[in-house]
């Protein structure tokens, strides 16, 4: 009996292991000729222009680190929690980018995360996302693509220990994790919702930066939108449980999106800051609203919006009692008052923009403080948040004792939270990981 | 080479990105109005303009103002006849006078949010902006005539 079971488990075992190596195993795509950029048409390389747009894809394929490196070349650092991994070259070079690769090629490696020659790809790379791509899209990037100048430009061998560098234990993440397939639309929402839904979820791959994920790198699907941590900021929920005290309706999405600043919210800022400066304001606006369309229903913001007049109210009242309220002893509203309240001054019913009030800025509501250090050491650049206005950079100008006190300070005069903890050595934390002080001080 | 625009003219400089942009406008381009002060954003001598808002310079890194529209001093008009300027004159409001091109352009700034503002509001917002000679009481009656001045060219048209 025991044999007999013993037989079975192995039999069961190698049936499983071939099972597994012919779910593993992807053919070569044979190369082809680079096509020349005269066999597709200008109406398709722009269609292709906004899918590349859409799907950012120059953001992680064009190093940033050793004085940046050329649009679409790849190598760019991603920091990973299983070591360094370094972006592959995207150009028509034919040896070192995709050059030699067809559209079915594209097409595969988008639908399955397969390589041109049949190697897994990491998916740091969000082939689970881009899986939800059209065939007409993908054509259209494929004619983009091939039509960006060719960089003959190697990328830098990946930092992955052994046995995670092995490319067949990516098909075991695969099968465990990803579900590959077209977007299929919902009949039960319009076309607006859907065309959102069809970015949001594919192309444009918001959940991999604000769906939490597990041990094995993947994307939780049963916290989806719950926001994460990602390059020591935290990518915000993009569901209801979004903290902010007024709702991210579709308007304030819409102004985000586009131009980077949400009235009643916010600077779009750190990693997300490129998505709407480099991106989004370069597509079509149908396209960005539908994004937005689809997060409002996402986060619910029908249901949420009626508290955001009182929630408005109170935000301006507490900004108030530091502008115009009487001279106070508190030393942390000083030094508030002193480092932040010549610019961060909001008494009229509305908040300035590109100024926007902190009482209201996700920085302040969520679980840690990350976001505020974050743009405390580093601040905005005109080209962040609202364009043109810049805000200072306090690495050398506040020690992390004074943004402890500042963080205390407005998490308890700006929002009904309970306080944040350690948060002297959180600052610390947070300027470990700024790796050059954004502004000399050698004065 | 970083670029933007200076008072209403082009620039480029070619500094290091951690470059403070004060250092850059008084060393590079030789706008010396703009003064040092602390050098860690506590004071507003250095304040400017960077998209028409009042901006502390000596903390601000001259790579992230890349294609920003700055104003100092020198550029808030080209006689120096700015009415918050004619008003400090008016008044005789600096005494040694190093920080005052701080304080008037974080007073001009302040007018765009509030073009009538109260004492509660002046000193909210120029709070930042610290005089050793103690000229606070001629600062907050500048601003209010400037602040005079300003709605009657308005309503001149």
């Amino acid at each position: 009996m025991i044999k007999r079971l013993l037989a079975g488990a192995v039999g069961a075992g190698v049936l499983g292991g071939l099972g597994f190596l012919y779910y593993a195993w992807y053919p070569p795509i044979a190369p082809i000729e680079r096509p020349a950029a005269s066999s597709f048409s200008a109406e398709q390389i722009e269609r292709g222009r906004i899918v590349a747009a859409e799907g950012y894809c120059a953001e992680c394929h064009t190093r940033t680190d050793n004085g940046g490196g050329p649009e679409l070349a790849g190598d760019y650092k991603m920091e990973t929690p299983f070591g360094a991994i370094y972006s592959s070259n995207i150009t028509p070079d034919v040896e070192m980018g995709i050059g030699a690769w067809s559209e079915e090629a594209l097409r595969r490696s988008l639908h399955y995360g397969v390589s041109r020659k049949g190697m897994h790809l990491i998916p740091a790379f969000p082939y689970d996302h881009f899986t939800k791509m059209t065939d007409q899209d993908i054509s259209d990037l494929y004619a983009y693509l091939m039509t960006r100048p060719a960089v003959h430009m190697s990328r830098r061998p990946n930092e992955l220990p052994f046995p995670l560098s092995l490319r067949i234990g990516q098909a075991a993440w695969k099968l465990l994790f990803f579900t590959p397939g077209v977007y299929k639309p919902d009949p039960s929402h319009d076309a607006l919702w859907n065309r959102g839904a069809y970015l949001a979820e594919g192309n444009a791959h918001c959940g991999a930066c604000h769906t939490p994920r597990n041990l094995m790198g993947a994307e939780k699907k049963g916290s989806m939108y719950d926001g994460a941590v990602v390059d020591a900021w935290i990518a915000p929920p993009l569901n209801d449980k979004n903290p902010t005290p007024t709702t991210w309706t579709e308007d304030e999405l819409y102004q985000y999106l586009r131009f980077g600043v949400a009235p009643l919210h916010g600077p779009a800022g750190g990693p997300m800051s490129p998505v709407p400066h480099r991106f989004l304001s370069q597509v079509p606006e149908y396209d960005v609203h539908a994004i937005a369309h689809y997060y409002a229903d996402v986060d619910h913001a029908a249901e949420r919006q009626g508290h955001d007049k009182a929630a408005l109210a109170r935000a301006m009242e507490q900004s108030k009692k530091d502008l115009i309220g009487p001279n106070t002893l508190d030393p942390d509203a000083r030094l508030y008052q002193g480092a932040c309240g010549a610019c961060h001054y909001n008494a009229a019913p509305m908040p300035v923009l590109g100024r926007p009030d902190l009482a209201l800025n996700n920085a302040l509501w969520l679980d840690e403080p990350t976001n505020l250090y974050q743009v405390m050491l580093h601040g905005l650049t005109a080209e962040e948040g609202q364009s043109g206005v810049a805000m200072p950079s306090f690495y050398n100008a506040l020690s992390d004792a004074d943004m402890a006190r500042i963080a205390a300070y407005l998490r308890r005069t700006r929002t009904t939270l309970p306080p944040w903890t350690d948060l002297e050595k959180k600052a610390a934390e947070i300027r470990k990981t700024v790796k050059t002080p954004p502004v000399n001080s050698s004065h | 080479m970083i670029k933007f625009k200076l008072n209403g003219r082009d620039v480029s400089v070619d500094v290091p990105e951690d470059t403070p942009l004060l250092w850059a406008l008084r060393d590079e381009l030789d706008q010396t109005g703009t003064k040092f002060g602390c050098g860690v954003g506590q004071c507003g001598a250095c304040t400017v303009h960077v998209g028409g808002r009042a901006t502390r310079s000596c903390i601000t890194p001259i790579s992230s103002v890349e294609g920003a529209e700055i104003t100092t001093i020198e550029g808030l008009h080209p006689e120096g006849e700015h009415p918050v300027q004619q008003a400090w004159r008016d008044i005789q409001v600096p005494q040694c006078g190093y920080c005052q091109s701080g304080q008037i352009m974080q007073a001009v700034s302040l007018l765009k949010d509030y073009p009538d503002p109260t004492d509660e509001e002046i000193d909210g917002v120029m709070g930042g902006s610290l005089c050793r000679c103690m000229t606070y009481v001629r600062i907050r009656k500048a601003i209010k005539k400037a602040a005079a001045a300003m709605r009657e060219e308005k309503s001149n048209g």
